[in-house]
């Protein structure tokens, strides 16, 4: 198993460390990872994007140009990276923003209100991890008892308390995300 | 096994520092590298092992802490980047003449001038050739991966040490911003001073007992006869190195027409290059130079009396091609070596050097045999 992923938004939504989480939860799965952000001046309130490897086998190239998943939280980032998922590739976002939808026909398509709910939920910051809920169901390539020890191996200890929240915000975003059929 | 942690390649080579014993670190702060010193002095080694951690005014100040520390015959390091080690550059010739032990890392960023801070191998030929005045060279350690940002720590001391030389680690800001898996190395208790006084009290200023005569650390020698007895020595110190530290990894490569050779970020670009042009059917490997000096020359000559073609893919206007170009010579062989590559701070994608590979031996590809000029 190897999933090539990338996810791209605007800096401050939980980017690179919703990348952090999910490479943590595969190290606990025993799995090789890697974490590749973009980095540089337009981290700062621009877009930010990261590739996360995860793979039974040792990782080759961090570098890619193709992505067996996208999750893509803005309009840039749809615009740069909807046409570099592999075909078959899931591709995954918030229509938040989003004024020009997917419209590829040979990829899986899967649309999570997170922004939204996040705010329902009382805490915006929760966004990441909704997503991230929304990722595991539609590809489960971890276990979410992995996942909690993904949290707590990523997360510093003074934000341990907050770990049961980001379990239910994991959760509501299994339940949440929804299949999008494009004929 | 050592504890596993996701880090950055920079982060690593902090906590490696600290575990392997180091005595001191001199540095000023550089994107894309500057995790290093970040992550020094948030471990506060100082309070675990005495380690010192000293931000200095600048990089010409860092390298000059670090030849007068590396005098004493304690185990110190700096690291920058790209123009920061242009800076050091001159340091680093007097390190070299004065045959001092330390260990230097370059987490390369694109140039020249200030440049960009994207990731760069462009400091190749600085590296390897020379950077500083006169006829010196650096050991010279090239990691492909966080682990080997860690691993390489290490090496590099033991590596200077034994042969009283400076050895770099030359990363590029990708390695240096990636996390990766990494299984820390167990800590080692730093040198005591009884333990430097004899490891290294035959040359280094540990203090001078009635015994010995005192000990001389300088680059200066004004008698020509006599400096050239010292470039004799180095020149025999460098052949030993050719002779018994060449690292390299090769992969698929036994069966290979054509072979790429790439190292750091570039080569685990072209291991899935490898994969991709397998998939495809074209008899493609990969040399992966894991020291850049010595450089792998006897290897590249093995592998060039079969090969139709190398392609040094490099985040440079091709500069390691020179030497791949000098191997295929000295072999006799008429393997065609070319050059692939991005710069100013952009990653060739394994896609794009397929393609490039394609294009550029279309010839070997369709006929099969070395094209002859």
């Amino acid at each position: 198993m190897t999933e090539e992923m990338i996810i791209a938004g605007f800096g401050g939504q939980g980017v690179l460390s919703m990348g952090k989480i999910l490479a943590y939860s595969g190290i606990m799965e025993d799995k090789e990872v890697t974490w590749f952000p973009s980095y540089g001046p337009e981290m700062r309130g621009g877009t930010a994007n990261v590739t996360v490897i995860v793979s039974d086998t040792r990782i080759s190239s961090p570098i890619l140009q193709e992505f067996d998943t996208a999750i893509i939280l803005n309009q840039q980032s749809m615009d740069k990276f909807e046409e570099h998922v592999k075909p078959g590739g899931t591709l995954l976002y918030d229509p938040n923003g989003i004024t020009h939808p997917p419209t590829r026909t040979d990829i899986n398509i899967f649309k999570v209100e997170a922004t939204r709910t996040a705010v329902e939920m009382g805490n915006p910051k929760v966004f990441n991890m909704i997503v991230f809920g929304s990722y595991l169901k539609v590809r489960p390539i971890l276990s979410l008892d992995n996942v909690e020890k993904g949290l707590q191996k990523s997360l510093p200890d003074r934000y341990h308390n907050l770990i049961p929240l980001n379990l239910q915000a994991i959760q509501k975003g299994q339940e949440i995300v929804e299949d999008v059929q494009l004929v | 096994m050592g504890e596993v942690k996701l880090m950055k390649g920079n982060e690593v080579l902090a906590e490696a520092a600290i575990r392997c014993g180091c005595d001191g670190y001199f540095g000023y702060p550089i994107t894309p590298q500057s995790e290093v010193m970040e992550t020094l002095m948030a471990r506060e080694p100082w309070n675990e092992t005495g380690m010192v951690v000293l931000q200095a005014e600048s990089e010409v100040a860092a390298i000059n802490m670090v030849y007068g520390a590396a005098a004493t015959g304690k185990k110190v390091m700096t690291s920058s980047s790209s123009p920061g080690i242009s800076l050091m550059s001159e340091g680093i010739s007097y390190i070299a003449g004065a045959e001092l032990p330390c260990l230097l890392v370059n987490v390369q960023r694109g140039g020249p001038g200030l440049g960009t801070i994207q990731p760069s191998q462009a400091d190749y030929f600085q590296t390897v050739k020379g950077g500083g005045h006169g006829d010196y060279k650096l050991i010279v350690l090239a990691p492909s991966s966080v682990q080997e940002m860690n691993d390489f720590v290490d090496l590099g001391f033991e590596l200077a040490f034994k042969y009283r030389n400076p050895a770099m680690i030359l990363a590029d800001g990708a390695i240096g911003q990636m996390m990766e898996k990494v299984e820390l190395a167990d800590s080692k208790p730093r040198w005591t001073k009884e333990e430097v006084v004899e490891k290294n009290g035959s040359w280094a200023t540990t203090g001078k007992p009635a015994t010995r005569k005192k000990n001389i650390v300088t680059s200066l020698e004004m008698d020509s006869g006599r400096m050239e007895q010292n470039n004799l020595r180095f020149q025999d110190k460098y052949r030993k190195m050719e002779e018994n530290e060449v690292r390299y990894e090769a992969f698929q490569c036994d069966d290979a027409e054509f072979i790429l050779v790439a190292f750091g970020t570039c080569s685990r670009v072209c291991q899935k290059t490898v994969e991709m042009a397998r998939a495809k059917g074209l008899k493609v490997g990969l040399l992966r130079p894991i020291t850049l000096y010595p450089f792998p020359n006897k290897i590249i000559k093995e592998l060039a009396r079969k090969a139709l073609g190398f392609l040094s893919i490099e985040m440079s206007a091709g500069q390691m091609v020179e030497d791949i170009k000098l191997a295929v010579y000295e072999a006799g062989s008429n393997a065609r070596v070319d050059y692939f590559g991005r710069m100013g701070g952009i990653i060739p994608t394994p896609t794009e050097v397929v393609e490039a590979l394609e294009k550029i031996f279309s010839w070997e590809l369709s006929y099969g045999v070395k094209r002859s000029y």
